[in-house]
């Protein structure tokens, strides 16, 4: 027992003095950190960890913002703007008949295992993605079946075949013209990656990610953080301009400011709007907003009695207001929504003003449909935030409050997150609360996946919405490659859809960002593509 | 105390695990099977068609009946295979043990710390009972009890953080450094390595979200010790002591202490199992990448394997604790035997 307790006493003494020497230390800033001062490392802070790091198996932004830095796309958006750019394609001609696109590809380029890419690199890309019979086909790639409508030997497929022009041209070639082709290759998921590696792993991407980038895959610790760093032979001279690109998760918001204010990392996603005010006040750090390419809306169901009058939906949707809510829930980092397109996408329609607040009117439109009295109902609020419904709970409880006035009792109800969504997506839900970050700029992501009848579920069509008009302008929309003709066929639509209501768009948020003043030239990419390319670090 | 009886009774709590062991699986299996929600679905995310939610469920073995799926499992289980996670198709041993490793290192500390403060503080306060030296502690370990540890994670690192800038407020250690890993414990790890500054900042790192984590098993110790004492201090060999001339923090600290120990053991074993189940809330504040975490993100992305197996193996490290601290017993209290 003696020994236990000498032995105890020294280990706890031992511990006691490591705890007042830390606390009695007077080096503020980690010792490591002075170290790596030659070095450029950025650390970027982020809510969640990579799943995936196979760029076309990825179905979320985690995984997605590491692989874009890593893996480059053909063509990619100017950042910040919703304008197309060439990347690993120096040009795109689309044929005079709109059934193929050419890409004239970048010369003299290499993967990170120093193999060559060129037009083989982009055919065997694309054959994996496509064809099911492919060796290294091995997974799902349901955003591509979802893009591009099926695989190689579906019916429904857009996609003809690919084909090797010369060593630096590839052909695509389209069973009927696809509008969104060209932007849907913005997306990650065509990034192109090392067909040599992917032989050596056979297919895997368990620890590796070989592509073109300005960064080369180092390392991922789950939970934990994914390094990369600076490709010495990447292709613009010059960038990147930081030796070291991690990726760091911290889960909680306010812990992720509090390391960004202490300088344990560099720049930070998802700012909680309450604190944008206050971080404007610091003079070390910054704040970016970018334009907004999402939606947070309230689905009605229009299977459901009494949401399958559209009188009822207008009703409701007359007791909304959208600027409350904004001032309320996204301390005005958000834009009042019109239709489920934001402001700043080309399909817009400008016409439009979003429904007014008007109690009286509501009250009359759910006379008329037979509920002079109200009724009783639910309202599901998602279980988690995110950037379009920051505060899901909250407003939730704004609404209810809002549709109280017109008689409409709703009692909110909500599920942990899967569960929320497979019973959402289900029809299961009276009216719930949902939203959508779109991957590119084209119309068609937010209206198909939104406003297209269909009848399989799980759907995203969660208003289970069917309007054959609706149906026809956005089918045809995806034929036409006119834009300026496609813009007016999502412009009627989004007239029809405004008068059945099956959802009430009410916002289109802009998400912040904050960075330490150290950090040049960031612009945040508002979809998909590097952001890192050009970031420096200054002193 | 002859050694056979203790290796009896050890080799009879090793063998109970088993009957416990199925039953959590079992349980485990039924709940994460009743609960709505489909791996198939979070895996492949909003945009996935029924079509291609369908064939990854075939690949993922999710569409065979469920008495399969269990048997599939436990045979994996009894051949020693954790199997492999739905999400990354990477093996879960493989995954878990560095989870495992940051969590038990947290635990350490937490513990460290919540045995130091709190068993003086209880014992503090046992011997002042009664005056100011009693009610102050005593009051804030029951605020302690009651604290929600996000918040007091947020302020420790509001306060030694940004305000003081004594310490770090993130992760294992910097982000800008990668430890070279061998162990997965940092404190091992850096110092295998000879790379004494990285040990240091590895402790720095540590110390934060220890004192949060120990903040509540803290203040138990410090109550169960505070009432233990009390009791002992009674008896009449305390009384002799002091009679003999003793001095009074021997009196309390040898006599005392030694004596009143044994509750307190099972609270700091109880509390040590608790921990290193993984603390989500502190692992979440602190960036800190726990088997809490793990297995939190696991049920996210509803990855059966990860969420069974993980399960699985903190509840037999949480046996094997309380084993160890009923073991721990008849050092404490020599009449303590087992049979």
């Amino acid at each position: 027992m003696k020994k236990l307790a000498i032995k105890t006493s020294v280990v706890l003494l031992a511990a006691l003095l490591a705890l007042t020497g830390c606390s009695s230390g007077s080096n503020p800033s980690d010792k490591s950190s002075e170290k790596s001062a030659s070095e450029k490392i950025l650390v970027v802070g982020r809510g969640g960890d990579t799943v995936t790091l196979d760029p076309a198996q990825s179905t979320e932004d985690e995984s997605n913002r590491v692989t874009e830095e890593v893996v480059e796309t053909l063509v990619t958006y100017k950042k910040g703007t919703s304008d197309l750019s060439p990347l690993l394609a120096k040009s795109w001609e689309v044929s005079p008949d709109k059934l193929s696109v050419t890409f004239k590809l970048e010369e003299n380029v290499k993967f990170h295992d120093g193999t060559p890419f060129n037009a083989d690199a982009v055919v065997f890309n694309f054959e994996r993605w496509w064809d099911p019979n492919h060796p290294y086909h091995q997974g799902t790639f349901s955003i591509f079946k979802t893009d591009m409508g099926g695989f190689k030997g579906d019916d429904s497929t857009v996609i003809e075949g690919i084909e090797k022009v010369d060593d630096h041209t590839v052909r695509v070639k389209l069973k009927h013209p696809f509008a969104p082709f060209v932007a849907m290759l913005t997306e990650p998921q065509y990034g192109i990656v090392s067909p040599e590696s992917l032989k050596k792993s056979n297919g895997q991407f368990k620890d590796q990610l070989i592509g073109t980038g300005a960064f080369q895959f180092v390392s991922w610790t789950p939970n934990d953080k994914v390094v990369l760093k600076k490709n010495p032979e990447y292709r613009v001279p010059g960038f990147p301009k930081v030796d070291q690109l991690i990726f760091q998760v911290i889960k909680d918001n306010s812990a992720r400011l509090n390391a960004l204010k202490s300088g344990q990392i560099d720049l930070m996603e998802g700012v909680n709007p309450s604190d944008v005010s206050s971080l404007e006040k610091l003079p070390n750090l910054k704040t970016y907003t970018s334009a907004s390419n999402n939606v947070g809306y309230l689905s009605f169901n229009t299977k459901q009695k009494p949401f399958d009058d559209p009188r009822v939906r207008q009703a409701i949707s007359m007791t909304i207001d959208k600027q409350a809510l904004i001032d309320a829930f996204y301390y005005g980092q958000a834009e009042p929504a019109v239709t489920i397109l934001p402001s700043g996408s080309w399909g817009f329609n400008k016409e439009l003003k979003t429904y007014p607040v008007d109690i009286e009117k509501a009250k009359q439109l759910l006379a008329e449909a037979g509920y002079p009295n109200g009724f009783q109902t639910e309202l599901w609020a998602m279980p988690v935030a995110r950037p379009y419904m920051p505060q899901p709970e909250k407003i939730a409880t704004a609404l209810q409050a809002s549709m109280k006035q017109i008689g409409v009792d709703a009692k909110i109800v909500s599920f942990e997150w899967a569960t929320y969504l497979d019973k959402v997506q289900s029809g299961e839900a009276p009216m719930a609360l949902l939203g959508w970050s779109s991957a590119t700029w084209d119309p068609t992501t937010m209206m198909y996946t939104h406003h297209r009848s269909t009848d399989s579920v799980p759907t995203n069509n969660i208003s289970m919405y069917k309007n054959p008009e609706v149906d026809k302008l956005l089918d045809d929309a995806l034929q036409e490659p006119d834009q300026e003709k496609r813009a007016e066929m999502y412009k009627k639509a989004q007239e029809i859809i405004y008068q059945d209501a099956p959802i009430n768009p009410l916002v289109h948020s802009t998400p912040v960002r904050a960075a330490s003043a150290r950090v040049a030239n960031y612009v945040p990419q508002v979809t998909y593509g590097p952001q890192f390319t050009d970031v420096d670090l200054t002193n | 105390m002859g050694c056979k009886p203790v290796i009896r009774y050890t080799a009879r709590r090793i063998f109970q695990l088993i009957p416990v062991l199925f039953g959590v699986s079992i349980i485990v299996f039924a709940i994460i099977n009743l609960i709505p929600g489909d791996p198939a679905q979070v895996i492949l995310g909003e945009r996935a068609d029924a079509e291609s939610i369908q064939k990854l469920r075939h690949e993922l073995g999710l569409d065979l009946p469920l008495y399969q799926q269990y048997g599939n499992y436990l045979l994996n289980i009894l051949q020693g295979d954790l199997g492999t996670s739905l999400v990354t198709g990477k093996a879960i041993s493989e995954e878990l043990l560095p989870h495992l490793a940051a969590t038990a290192e947290l635990t350490l500390f937490a513990m460290i710390f919540a045995v130091i403060v709190g068993v003086n503080v209880g014992i503090v306060s046992a011997w002042k009972r009664n005056t100011w030296i009693d009610y102050i502690p005593m009051l804030l370990a029951l605020v302690g009890v009651s604290m929600p540890i996000f918040w007091l994670g947020l302020m420790e690192q509001w306060l030694f953080g940004l305000q003081l800038e004594w310490l770090p407020v993130l992760g294992r250690n910097d982000p800008r450094v990668t430890v070279e890993t061998i162990t997965h414990f940092y404190l091992i790890d850096t110092l295998l390595a000879g790379n004494y500054e990285q040990f240091w900042s590895s402790v720095r790192h540590l110390i934060l979200p220890a004192m949060a984590l120990g903040t509540i098993p803290m203040a138990y110790i410090a109550r169960m010790t505070r009432s233990s004492m009390l009791e002992v201090l009674k008896h009449d060999y305390v009384r002799t002591a002091r009679a003999k001339g003793l001095h009074e923090f021997f009196v309390v600290y040898k006599h005392g202490l030694k004596n009143a120990f044994a509750p307190v053991m099972t609270i700091i074993g109880l509390e040590v199992g608790r921990l290193l189940g993984g603390a989500v809330l502190t692992e979440t504040i602190f960036g800190w990448p726990g088997v809490g975490q793990y297995i939190y993100n696991a049920i996210g992305y509803r990855d059966y394997a990860v969420i069974q197996s993980g399960i699985l193996v903190l509840a037999v490290i949480f046996i094997v604790v309380n084993l160890i601290v009923d073991l721990l017993y008849s050092y404490l209290d020599p009449r303590i035997q087992y049979k």
